[in-house]
């Protein structure tokens, strides 16, 4: 199947605690590059949603750097797995966790949301090899990565299928079809996460229509489901593992996490989900508390057209 | 009829409906196209995929009562290579175009839905089930391909070019009896329009239904001496833009007809395409702007101003305006 890759979280887990820590260790960083991608994208593209790919990048990190069977050189392999960002505004982490583990280049993928680039404002699939399916209305990604699971069941394939939703997506009634068609086929090959940071675009998730008890509704519809801490990279990574080890149900994770993780002035503030202007001294604030070195947001942040 | 899927042979038997045609020409197709897989919504009853269910059960892949995630779930069985056949009423596909928007045409994906239950051939069901904005909506998607044949043969025909046709496609079957319009050597092409009946004082270009009743039209126009061509214009997008020049050029005179509104479906095609290269006088036979009602089809296709007298008369209208400017 062409499928080699050196290591994963899944060796780790049963093998060597050490190598798990390894990996920790280099998904946090990933995840720290990501905030920091995503946050100059958005710096240069004058619009985008900095709060959500916050809140998301170590979810994203812990994916790419050790859940997934994906790497750029089998981004054609039918056996791949298969990771949909069904929460489509999340797209400058996606790009960015992309360009950290070599899909793209990290210099390229700072044109976002740029006439003729391919780093749209949300993602498209005939723009960019590694990426699954086009998304950006919601609901629609869990869907096709329900279709992905089915058809790769049906063809008999061992490969998974991951796909990331935003906390305020779940009001799309397309989601609980998909959630009942899922449990219904037994497709144990598709775990969903949720990105859970309570907020969304104009205000707190249970002031615009309230989701809770949600755990409860996604064992209600039968799934196995989990919950955690959607910042500590090492609980995500065996949380992952027990997903891929259920049989019989579609797995989801419901992962608590915080909006604009990392960036103290957005944390918790729902005015930075919606796509937003970043001057030069907020973009520059934003990666100094994410750990940036001076030289470092200088090549961030200048201008990438000089 | 009592023909079964276990019987191809009678595929496009006339007084077939057109679902039905679809229905038992898709599962005799199951075997050329090992990728096939056929997605229902708890309808197959209704839209002929019963006969591809019966015959290959493990192929048949069923979406509950929910038409959005079976859309967009046709998507993600595309990507992973299979060739994936949306199927619901025409009605419950317009309640899934972002979907189809989205996850199978921006993406490009090698997917089709076949609706059944267009129109006011509907009948007795009424207004709210009978689409008549479904061409309009699929066919102002970009990239995708939009198929209403006429008669059974021609419908197995069209079933087949679909699934060799690599893109998206939306495809009208129909729920009442069809006339059997075409013999054998009928060759149906995606983007290619017919002269099913000679003529040169105008042209009448129907789909679906309405082809037969054109043809009944050209019937009476002929008794009062006016020579009508038919055109059988299967696929609405992309519209055959070339013959449809040609016949305004011949003719000097266009009548459209379908069973859905006047705006935006296959009048609205033609006229986009003539008005671009050969304007002349064009007459629009279809639901004016408003919804159905429950009825039998022909009751409410005169009724609704869709039967071939309409046809005809719309046909006159058109001549008469001939070298007018108006
Ligand atoms: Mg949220």
């Amino acid at each position: 199947m062409g499928l080699a890759k050196p290591i994963t979280a899944k060796d780790a887990d049963e093998e060597d605690k050490a190598t798990l820590e390894g990996l920790v260790a280099d998904v946090t960083a990933a995840a720290r590059f990501t905030r920091q991608h995503a946050i100059a994208a958005i710096y240069h593209a004058g619009s985008g949603h900095p709060g959500g790919a916050m809140s998301s990048a170590d979810i994203l990190a812990a994916l790419f750097g050790a859940e997934l069977n994906l790497w750029p050189d089998i981004v054609n392999d039918a056996h791949r797995d298969r990771f949909v960002l069904s929460k489509g505004h999340g797209a400058p982490a996606l790009y960015a966790v992309a360009a950290h583990y070599g899909f793209c280049s990290p210099r390229a993928a700072l044109a976002l949301r740029k006439l003729g680039s391919p780093y749209q404002g949300h993602p498209h699939v005939l723009d960019l090899p590694w990426v699954e399916t086009s998304t950006g209305s919601l609901g629609q990604g869990f869907s096709v990565a329900l279709g992905m699971a089915m058809g790769l069941k049906l063809q008999k394939s061992q490969a998974r299928v991951y796909t990331l939703l935003g906390d305020g997506e779940l009001q799309e009634g397309e989601v609980w079809e998909a959630a009942m068609c899922a449990a219904h086929h037994n497709l144990d090959n598709l775990c969903a996460i949720i990105d859970y940071n309570k907020l969304q675009s104009d205000n707190r998730n249970d002031a615009i229509m309230r989701l809770e008890p949600l755990a409860a509704k996604w064992r209600a519809f039968d799934w196995a489901v989990a919950e955690v801490d959607g910042h500590d990279i090492s609980e995500l990574l065996r949380t992952f593992r027990r997903a891929a080890a259920t049989a019989g149900r579609p797995s989801v994770i419901i992962a608590h996490t915080v909006k604009g993780k990392g960036v103290p002035y957005m944390e918790n503030i729902p005015a930075w989900h919606g796509s937003v202007k970043l001057t030069r001294e907020q973009a520059e604030e934003a990666l100094a508390a994410l750990g940036a070195q001076r030289d470092e947001i200088r090549e961030f942040l200048d201008d990438r057209n000089g | 009829m009592t023909a079964t899927a276990e019987a191809p042979a009678l595929i496009g038997s006339s007084g077939d409906s057109l679902r039905e045609a679809f229905g038992k020409a898709l599962a005799a197709l199951a075997g050329e196209f090992p990728k096939l897989v056929v997605l229902d919504a708890d309808i197959a009853g209704g839209t002929g995929v019963h006969h591809f269910r019966a015959a290959h059960p493990d192929r048949f892949l069923q979406f509950g009562i929910a038409e959005q995630n079976m859309m967009a779930a046709a998507g993600g069985l595309a990507a992973v290579g299979l060739l994936p056949v949306v199927t619901t009423f025409a009605v419950f596909c317009l309640r899934a175009v972002e979907q189809a928007r989205l996850s199978l045409a921006y993406t490009r994906r090698n997917a089709k839905i076949v609706a059944s239950h267009p129109g006011l051939d509907v009948g007795p069901d009424g207004g709210s089930a009978q689409a008549l904005e479904d061409i309009a909506a699929f066919r102002a998607i970009p990239g995708m391909t939009v198929l209403s044949p006429a008669d059974p043969l021609e419908m197995a025909q069209a079933t087949r070019a679909m699934l060799e046709f690599d893109g998206p496609v939306y495809m009208r079957t129909g729920r009442s009896p069809a006339k059997r319009l075409f013999d054998e050597d009928h060759k149906f092409e995606i983007g290619k329009g017919q002269i099913v009946r000679k003529g040169k004082d105008v042209t009448l270009v129907a789909c679906g239904v309405e082809v037969a009743r054109a043809l009944e039209a050209a019937e009476h126009l002929a008794e009062e001496k006016i020579d009508a061509r038919v055109v059988n214009m299967a696929t609405i997008k992309p519209i055959d833009a070339g013959l449809l020049a040609r016949c305004a050029r011949e003719t000097g005179a266009i009548v459209t007809a379908e069973d859905h509104n006047i705006f935006g479906g296959l009048g609205g095609a033609v006229a986009e395409a003539l008005a671009a290269s050969n304007p002349v006088p064009i007459e629009f036979v279809g639901v004016k702007d408003t919804f159905g009602a429950s009825g039998e089809p022909e009751e409410l296709a005169e009724h609704f101003g869709i039967s071939a007298p309409f046809i005809a008369e719309a046909a006159r209208r058109a001549i008469a305006r001939k070298g007018k400017g108006k």
